[in-house]
């Protein structure tokens, strides 16, 4: 195939961009100096200041983009993308008791949201019982709490299992809460091959950036290619693992950095996937990611056309893969949380909106948008609705949606992939040569890398080399408007003694002797290297605990604790 | 800076600050962000990593023998584990030692953690200028005690 220029065009073109920098851009130049000396993207790659077809020197069009729905994806996975079906709005909600999110899920799909994303409270996301001493306080704050079976049945009542599609963000725990959907779901009456949605499951991005992990590197993977391995086979349309760059980003990461990190961990889990004697082509079209939108709009749309290009190839390349759908890189975008402020926090409707459609025009398979009053505490009804509503303006007010991956094309737009893409492989490379994701995080590098470029970040800011407006630009001294952002009640003390009463009534009523035996299979299975899934299915279905059945695992595999860095 | 100098002199030592990550979230960048920048600015930063109880920083803070205490929650449990903390440096007579907090604070709570006994609240979005000269400030005044 022909390249999109060729030599004699770009000859002519190098020649009149000559010519105009030497007669028209002098004149320009003396009249305004630039704002700025020089210009650079959130992750410092320098931006010129106009880009031509010279910035594009041998550029193969089939190579590097072709069509959607083909190798290597980079315009998009499905044919007509947003054409045929818009995007899964999946805002992610969850707070206060069991019920209390019950309420929000049916209040946002009675609003249009087309897909659920649950969030946990952080007793449940490190796998402790509301009634454990480290709980306290923390009960059904930053997401809804699960304790056990009951919990779940009491979120999805009313709401068909079958019809819509659940992520959990869940992590260490993710083969319980797993097991606790699919229960609700048999009693639903759900068929195990129309149970759909996605558990996060990604444990090694825990230890580069989220921190929820609780068992040590080894077998925290273990656990999770246990739950992969058993989805593929049992749950057809599930997304068993998303590997996340979203969390490595709000940890302070830059675009090329969540990109090379979350490429890196993906292809430690296809490793494992494969030493189990797995066929590739049987479980990768399952594989999902998870990725942050930043403010810095044209980085992040580039971002996720070089994410799409770059798994693509490492599928057929390194794997081997030969289904396409293999190659897919399908992925769910959230707005940058971290971008947001406390100053004059109705402008996070407008970073969030400008965000959000940059995930669009990247292609996101869903998205969350996040809420104004995120700063302070989980939404309030009316911010998420707000958030909500952001989408649904881009989908059906603007356009964009209209034809598949618009900006392919410009000049910038490609340059700045192929710049994103080359400095990601250059991480991938220095990861592999230290042993793999596992080993690197071991050794604290992306870590390291992560908390060096915050901090940078921060400073520049500071200084002035920066803006964020409210916090070091355009400020106010005495803020109203902060004060008038109208914030959720949650009654703290309330939801605890709700969680509490409700534990106390499933450990008296429940058959007890029937949970230890339950608990003590699980043990003998981690003993022995099996598969934890049925194990940890016939555990919770017995009314085990979140907690007993995550004491029963740190008994076997112990703690992880991490040399702290900064 | 000269201040800084000026106290370590007067002081025999560097200012220390025990930067600490109050419960169950994992939010670590703005901690580290400040313990680095604080460590920047001549002072000695212990940092206790993440998911620390009470019980836990306090004793750090009577075993360091440090000059003021940084808690950062995003968690939203700041109420309840603010005054279990507040609560323990009292009990062990330590409750001279000030402290702040930084993270994702609804504003009405603020007030509320001042009575307390916390010294000062930071929100997102805060100069590391303000916080070091927050506690040059603050341990300036109780040398002078």
């Amino acid at each position: 195939m022909g390249k999109l220029y060729n030599d004699k065009a770009i000859r002519e073109i190098k020649e009149k961009y000559t010519a105009w920098e030497k007669q028209v851009l002098p004149r320009s130049l003396n009249r305004y100096s630039e704002r700025m000396e020089s210009f650079t993207t959130l992750s410092n790659i320098n931006v010129k200041r106009l880009y031509t077809p010279i910035d594009l020197p041998d550029y193969n069009y089939m190579d590097k983009l072709g069509f959607p729905s083909q190798y290597p994806f980079t315009r998009g996975i499905h044919a007509t993308m947003y054409r045929g079906r818009i995007w899964t709005m999946r805002m992610f909600s969850g707070y206060g008791s069991p019920e209390d999110t019950n309420k929000r899920l049916k209040f946002l799909i009675s609003h249009g949201e087309t897909g659920l994303s649950l969030a946990f409270d952080y007793p449940t996301l490190v796998g402790l019982d509301s009634d454990h001493p480290m709980a306290r306080g923390e009960v059904g704050i930053c997401g809804v709490a699960v304790d056990s079976l009951w919990d779940m049945e009491i979120i999805f009542d009313g709401i068909d299992m079958g019809e819509i599609t659940t992520n959990m963000t869940i992590n260490p725990p993710a083969p319980i809460l797993l097991s606790m959907y699919i229960s609700v779901a048999d009693k639903q009456g759900v068929p195990r091959e129309k149970v759909g949605g996605t558990t996060q499951n990604d444990p090694l991005k825990e230890f580069i950036a989220q921190k929820s992990y609780v068992f040590p590197p080894e077998p925290a993977v273990k656990i999770a290619m246990d739950l992969v391995e058993w989805s593929v086979k049992n749950l057809p349309k599930w997304n068993p693992i998303s590997i996340s760059g979203y969390h490595i980003r709000e940890a302070g990461s830059d675009a090329v950095q969540e990109l090379a990190f979350t490429l890196a961990d993906g292809i430690e889990y296809v490793r494992h996937l494969i030493d189990r004697g797995l066929d590739v082509d049987d479980f990768a079209p399952r594989l999902s990611f998870f990725f942050d939108s930043h403010i810095n709009f044209f980085e992040e749309i580039a971002k996720f056309r070089a994410a799409r290009r770059m798994w693509a190839k490492i599928m057929k390349e390194w794997f081997g893969a030969e289904k396409e759908r293999s190659m897919w890189m399908r992925f769910h975008t959230q707005t940058a949380g971290v971008s947001l402020t406390a100053q004059q926090p109705f402008n996070n409707i407008v970073r969030t909106t400008i965000e959000a459609l940059a995930a669009v025009l990247g292609g996101t398979q869903s998205l969350h948008t996040n809420s104004l009053d995120e700063p302070f505490r989980v939404p309030s009804e009316l911010a998420a609705k707000i958030a909500l509503r952001t989408q649904q303006i881009i989908a059906y007010e603007t356009g964009v949606a209209d034809t598949v991956d618009p900006l392919a094309g410009s000049y910038y737009i490609e340059w700045l992939t192929d710049q994103v893409e080359e400095r990601a492989w250059r991480y991938i490379e220095r990861i592999e040569r230290m042993g793999g994701m596992i080993e690197a995080v071991k050794k604290g590098y992306p870590q390291r890398e992560i908390a060096d470029t915050s901090y940078r970040f921060q400073k520049e800011v500071e200084e002035n080399k920066r803006f964020i407006v409210g916090v070091n630009i355009f400020t106010e001294e005495e803020e109203e408007e902060i004060r008038n952002v109208p914030l959720l009640d949650i009654k703290q003390e309330d939801i605890e003694r709700v969680q509490l009463d409700r534990l106390k009534k499933l450990r008296s009523s429940r058959d007890s002797n029937k949970v230890a035996e339950k608990l003590d299979d699980i043990r003998r299975a981690a003993g022995k290297g099996l598969n934890l899934m049925p194990y940890i299915l016939d555990a919770v279905k017995s009314l085990a605990t979140l907690g007993e059945i995550m004491d029963t695992l740190r008994e076997v595999y112990g703690e992880w604790r991490e040399p702290p860095i900064y | 800076m000269e201040r800084t100098a000026n106290l370590l002199r007067g002081r025999g030592r560097r200012i220390k600050v025990l930067v600490a990550k109050l419960g169950l979230d994992g939010h670590d960048r703005g901690a580290k962000v400040v313990a680095r920048a604080l460590r920047d600015a001549g002072m000695e930063v212990i940092y206790t990593g993440i998911r620390q109880t009470p019980e836990q920083v306090v004793s750090a803070a009577l075993q360091e023998d440090v000059d003021v205490i940084g808690v950062s929650i995003l968690s939203g449990a700041h109420l309840n584990l603010m005054k279990r903390l507040i609560d323990l440096l009292k009990k062990e007579g330590a409750d001279d030692i000030p402290v702040f907090l930084g993270g994702t604070i609804p504003i009405p709570d603020i007030p509320k953690l001042k009575e307390i006994g916390i010294k000062e609240v930071f929100l997102p979005g805060t100069h590391l200028n303000l916080i070091r000269d927050y506690i040059l400030g603050v341990v300036g005044e109780r040398k002078e005690h």
